[in-house]
């Protein structure tokens, strides 16, 4: 029983681990916006949360994979070497950070639905 | 918890920004400091800054040192100043007030950046403690 629930919070879970990374990540590159020759990082979101549902599913119990970092291909190449785009990684921040309040929405529906099944 | 790296990293780049502002106060400050303490013109300065890396891809921001501006001292023909030289030449500070004043703006903008990006990250860690209520 208790691994059904688990298997049913485990993709949402998931999801607000990887935002919450990925935010982290983001605010990695604000925070070095001036720094010379740093190189701005980030990672497929898509990739890295089926990844960890084919691991969820495959049921090893091993510690889920970081996500593999990509350098940001910048549009516009600064003089100091720096490839962080203020403007792109302030839409990405906060782009993350209504993605990652949507899956605490999801799995808080899906806590209070189990909830109301348990009162029943 | 990756949210709470968040604190430290937006932090790290307050602390190094407002160094810079500092800098840039000091330099602004002394823009026609003829004399110094040691009777040489005061020379500008300015904040190197380097990543720090952590674990996974993260990286904070420190100073790793404020290093003298190397360019000439500007010289002003100015006879009737006290520091003025045979030719009656004054040699003033290397500081650019144009570009301090650009420097300025931008390590605001950053420091403001950063205190957003902070401000986000606690609204999130405190939605996620209401999780499941």
């Amino acid at each position: 029983m208790a691994d059904r629930l688990d298997a049913l919070l485990q993709f949402n879970a998931d999801a607000l681990r990887l935002r919450s990374e990925r935010q982290a990540l983001l605010a990695t590159n604000i925070a070095n916006a001036d720094t010379p020759g740093y190189k701005a990082v980030d990672f497929d979101f898509a990739k890295a949360l089926s990844e960890a549902s084919h691991a969820a599913r495959s049921g090893s119990g091993a510690l889920p994979a970081k996500p593999a970092l990509l350098y940001r291909q910048p549009s516009q190449p600064s003089l100091d070497g720096n490839s962080v785009e203020m403007d792109a990684e302030r839409a990405q921040f906060a782009d993350n950070t209504v993605r990652y309040e949507a899956a605490l929405r999801f799995l808080n529906g899906q806590i209070r639905t189990l909830l109301e099944a348990l009162k029943a | 918890m990756s949210l709470f790296s968040i604190f430290q990293i937006a932090s790290s780049a307050m602390a190094a920004q407002s160094e810079r502002l500092n800098v840039t106060a000091s330099n602004l400050a002394n823009a026609d400091s003829a004399t110094g303490p040691e009777g040489v013109p005061y020379r500008a300065k300015q904040v190197v800054f380097q990543a720090q890396p952590a674990d996974n891809g993260l990286a904070s921001v420190k100073v790793a040192g404020v290093v003298e501006d190397p360019s000439p001292a500007r010289r002003v023909y100015d006879p009737k100043h006290p520091a003025a030289d045979g030719q009656g030449y004054v040699t003033l500070p290397n500081v650019s007030v144009v570009d301090e004043m650009v420097n300025m703006m931008s390590a605001s903008r950053s420091y403001q950046s950063s205190v957003e990006v902070m401000t986000t990250a606690k609204n999130l860690l405190l939605k996620t403690l209401t999780l499941g209520q």
